[in-house]
């Protein structure tokens, strides 16, 4: 119970560095950024303005960091930063951004925003002002395991079920595999499809994988919140079980930014190098597609399109190998506008989908989903993050649109060829 | 049209018609209407006897006689010279026979004679250093004399960049305390013929309307006359063409100096000299500094000789990066300092940092 | 202080002052930007960062996908006066001459006609983004003190320039003399305004393509 604004201000000044500085001395105030973020778009509303959302952040870089923004708050020109401030900002630090990063490619000068808000969240959850929704996750992500409180009996009893279903061994704890898979408690309680498909997928490619049972839980809550010191104790997890299992390769589930907190943050928050290789599902399937261990049969006839998870293409580098996929299964694979790189955010990522608060500015925001899908009318949505799927699913039931949501994985392994899955097996 | 002057001119081959010629041109140089030209001819031609023509004295003060020279010499024997036939000259030291006290006595008598009506012409700075010692006529300083000259005169030019701006010997450091006239003088009316020396027709030109109409000219705010210092060098000059197009001399002897191109980036100070130089010319037409390939000095205007170097574009500065190099380094070491600050600032914070546990999320 | 005076004043001292301070605060300034560090990026690239931050750089001057619709006058408005302020500053054979003088560097000019032209297109341009930074609510709502005021400053050079070489106003003495003063004035405030991102923009797309490479990402 010692969150404070002292303690915020100190985080903040620990974690401003060069880039930020940099950062602040460039804007323009131009507003480009808002044309590139959804809750700005589709409410109209200019506090949304990216920039904006780092405002008390910038005043204070200034005035701990600059000599003229020193001067300037000792005259008073300059207001300091002050708690009820901070608790006004709450809603645009987290409600308002999903950490998409569109604002981050389109600035001119640029400006890696999004970079600053995940920074900026670090002193907001430090001076208490992260909100209870995802507060609520990192809780039951430090103390139960998974922020869904999922824990490791549900998982087994997945992997009973599925073993059942598909007829193929699901392991745990197999020391020296190749692969160690790990879940989002999303897939766990939701989408259990999804460890059959792995069976299925590896058993095909002929490799060797496991789950863990001290570290079956990808997602990461204490990233989201923007606390490293609490990520860094979910993470230590995975590398933990990587390391005493000594696999080569974790693949991080389809969730977005459990990827990205593996991926790109792990390392960083360990604060050394991994030992093991990380790599998103779609990754490792188009992996597989290149060197001819994944083989298909049958394609799918009605209209399908692909969703990118902001993390795993803008944020995360993987943009090609999903369209090859989805071409691998689907005659009629067509792309909205602006799929790829430049994709909109369903409008739940970086942790929003947790702040119960902010569902009718999220259900707002997904008009610009909405529009995207109006302009191709796909039978069927494809996507590659549970999270996405969630916010699409109540997105779509929200706004009445009759459009399935399926996981890549999953569609691709209801298509892997079955008398080669015998003869591998 | 009787009188002296047309005589005279007669006598020296001038006809009429070209005396005419003359006086229109000198009008509308002036911008006069048409008219004004034949109302300074007939002012001039019938210029009574000797002993009724408007008296004009001539005090010189620090000068080099450069004005002088310049309207006496160049035209023999043109018209401007024979302007004189319409004035009394009463006292000008270099042209007078007389000197001494005779000079003197022809100054006082002449004042006294035309008090309120004669015309003074200054040329020459007024020192006020050392109570006025640096320069004195017949024991008094300059300064004693132009008042005690001024006060009975009708109106006062100011002959030259000296008289008009003190010139030369007010040029940095100003060792004398050079003045203007004007800065001496504040109750009467004064033209400002500023040049280095000033060109004769302007003078003439402002003589004639003197004479003509019994009052001075329109003056802009410098005291000059518009008519001839309305534009600049620049905008009248022949090679303005070369400016525009960017073609420039950059040495005095090389291909663009040949064929003349623009010579800004040799220091012309033409753009900011107003002149007529590039209209009226010198030497009766003859020629003009640019047109002799030499960029213009800017004689005319105030404080020529400290505008920064005759040969340094106008566009370039006096001595701009004089200070830079201690500038850059007294911003280095304050930004060196702040950067230690700063780093201390983040040291500081990241030693006080308290891991953060679930408890300390919240308040 | 008459023209000429004033003219020398600003072409000598007051220029020796404001480049002493321009370049004073360039080098205080990036210093205590750049000092602040970063930590080393421990996580295994994606692929080899290389050159990524300097393809940003570059990149970056090139507006993304969809956006030149969706803010067209923020886009053609600033290209038309950035490049119009870059031709009238460094295409007109006086600046170049100056430019000469400074640093011995010296490149061929426009017709002066053309930068006359340049210079007009430039004012257009800027009162346009001013309006559109009036009209539009995301560009009035960010907008403080600060950004009025760098406008102010970077628009009168142009304006005096402009009317010093077409002669409108003032006498040009005077006018060339408001126009460098001006410019000093551009000078001294650049480093410690928003303006300063003629500096930290090369910088801060480094940094940007510097991350997001070592992502795989070309942004």
């Amino acid at each position: 119970m010692s969150a404070s604004l002292e303690k915020g201000v100190r985080v903040l000044k620990e974690v401003i560095d060069a880039p930020i500085a940099s950062y602040f001395n460039s804007c323009v105030h131009c507003g480009l950024c808002a044309e590139a973020c959804l809750f700005y778009t589709e409410t109209g509303d200019p506090k949304y303005t990216p920039i904006h959302k780092l405002e008390p952040m910038r005043r204070l870089y200034e005035q701990e960091f600059t000599l003229l923004g020193r001067l300037k708050k000792m005259v008073g020109l300059s207001r300091p930063v002050t708690d009820a401030e901070l608790g006004e900002w709450q809603e645009l630090v987290y409600n308002s951004c999903t950490l998409c990063g569109r604002c981050s490619v389109v600035c001119p000068v640029g400006n890696d925003i999004v970079y600053m808000v995940r920074k900026f969240r670090e002193g907001m959850s430090a001076s208490g002002h992260a909100p209870e929704g995802i507060k609520g996750a990192v809780n039951r992500t430090v103390s139960i395991g998974s922020p869904m409180g999922v824990k490791l009996p549900a998982v087994q009893a997945q992997m009973r079920h599925v073993e059942a279903d598909y007829g193929l061994p699901i392991p745990l704890d197999a020391e020296g595999a190749e692969y160690m898979v790990m879940l989002s408690s999303m897939e766990i309680i939701n989408f259990p499809e999804y460890l059959g498909a792995i069976a299925k997928i590896m058993n095909q490619a002929g490799k060797t994988w496991t789950l863990c049972s001290t570290a079956f839980e990808a997602t990461n809550a204490g990233m989201q919140i923007g606390n490293s010191d609490l990520a860094r104790v979910i993470v230590s997890r995975i590398v933990e079980g990587a390391e005493r299992l000594k696999v080569k390769t974790v693949i991080s589930p389809e969730c977005g930014h459990a990827y990205t907190a593996l991926r790109w943050e792990g390392a960083n928050l360990i604060g050394r190098p991994f030992t093991f290789q990380v790599k998103h599902i779609i990754e490792v399937l188009g992996e597989f597609q290149e060197q001819g261990l994944l083989k298909t049969e049958g394609f799918e006839t009605d209209r399908l399109t692909f969703h990118d998870p902001c993390q795993l293409a803008r944020r995360g580098g993987v943009i090609e190998p999903q369209r090859k996929l989805m071409k691998m299964v689907a005659k009629d694979f067509v792309e909205m506008p602006d799929a790829g790189f430049m994709n909109w955010c369903c409008g739940g990522g970086g942790g929003a989908s947790a702040i119960e608060e902010g569902e009718e500015l999220r259900l707002e925001a997904f008009k610009m989903k909405k529009s995207q899908l109006d302009a191709v009318k796909p039978d069927r949505l494809v996507t590659a993050c549970a999270n996405c799927r969630i916010v699409l699913e109540e997105g779509l039931e929200h706004y009445q649109m009759d459009i399935p949501v399926v996981g890549l994985t999953e569609l691709i392994a209801e298509h892997v060829a079955e008398h080669i899955s015998e003869k591998g097996a | 049209m009787q009188g002296s002057l047309i005589e005279t001119l007669a006598r020296q081959g001038v006809t009429r018609r070209t005396f005419m010629k003359y006086c229109a041109t000198l009008a509308s140089m002036m911008a006069l209407p048409p008219s004004a030209g034949r109302a300074m001819a007939e002012a001039m031609a019938s210029a009574p006897a000797a002993s009724k023509r408007p008296s004009v004295i001539w005090l010189p003060f620090q000068e080099c006689t450069g004005c002088t020279e310049s309207i006496t010499r160049s035209h023999s024997p043109t018209l401007e010279g024979l302007i004189f036939d319409v004035i009394s000259l009463d006292y000008q030291e270099t042209l007078m026979a007389a000197a001494g006290h005779q000079a003197e006595e022809a100054l006082h008598a002449a004042m006294k004679a035309n008090e309120g009506k004669y015309l003074l012409i200054v040329d020459g700075s007024i020192p006020l250093g050392l109570d006025g010692a640096y320069s004195c006529i017949a024991g008094k300083s300059n300064l004693e004399s132009l008042k005690e000259v001024a006060k009975g005169a009708a109106a006062i030019v100011a002959m030259g960049s000296c008289a008009a701006f003190g010139g030369l010997p007010k040029a940095n450091p100003n060792p004398t305390g050079a003045v203007s006239v004007a800065d001496v003088i504040k109750d009467k009316p004064i033209v400002n013929i500023p040049g280095c020396p000033p060109i004769p027709t302007v003078m003439t030109g402002v003589l004639a309307h003197f004479l003509t109409f019994g009052s001075l000219p329109e003056l802009d705010k410098l005291g000059r006359p518009k008519a001839f210092y309305g534009e600049t060098i620049h905008d009248r000059c022949y090679r303005r063409p070369f400016y525009d197009q960017g073609k420039f001399a950059k040495t005095f002897d090389d291909e663009g100096a040949r064929k003349g191109w623009c010579l800004f980036e040799l220091g012309c100070k033409g753009p900011v000299t107003y002149n007529a130089c590039a209209t009226v010319k010198w030497n009766g037409g003859t020629s003009w500094p640019v047109e002799s390939g030499h960029g213009c000095l800017g004689c005319s205007e105030p404080d020529f000789w400290d505008g920064g170097g005759f040969y340094k574009a106008l566009s370039m500065p006096a001595n701009p990066l004089k200070m830079a190099a201690k500038a850059a380094a007294v911003g280095a070491v304050a930004g060196v300092a702040v950067s230690f600050f700063n780093r201390g600032k983040k040291s500081a914070a990241k030693s006080a940092h308290e891991t953060t546990t679930l408890a300390d999320l919240e308040k | 202080m008459n023209e000429i005076q004033l003219l020398t004043w600003v072409r000598g001292s007051g220029l020796d002052i404001a480049v002493s301070i321009f370049l004073m605060g360039v080098i205080w300034r990036l210093f205590e930007i750049y000092s602040l560090g970063r930590k080393k990026d421990l996580s295994a690239s994606r692929c080899v960062a290389g050159a990524s931050g300097w393809h940003t750089i570059f990149r970056r001057s090139l507006p993304p996908q969809g956006m030149v619709k969706k803010s067209p006058v923020s886009y053609i408005g600033g290209y038309t006066f950035h490049i119009g302020l870059a031709i009238v500053v460094f295409l007109f054979a006086p600046h170049i001459l100056l430019i000469r003088n400074l640093t011995g560097l010296s490149w061929p000019g426009l017709p002066s006609q053309f930068v006359d032209l340049a210079a007009v297109v430039t004012m257009a341009a800027m009162v346009v983004v001013l309006a559109d930074r009036i009209n539009k609510p995301v560009k009035r709502y960010l907008s403080t003190f600060g950004d009025w005021f760098t406008w102010t400053v970077t628009f009168l050079p142009v304006l005096t320039g402009w009317l010093a070489v077409r002669h409108l106003l003032l006498p040009y003495t005077t006018m060339l003399a408001v126009h460098i003063l001006c410019v000093e004035v551009l000078l001294v405030v650049l480093p410690f305004t928003k303006l300063f991102h003629a500096f930290t923009l090369f910088g801060s797309r480094w940094f940007n393509g510097q991350v997001n490479g070592h992502k795989g990402v070309a942004v």
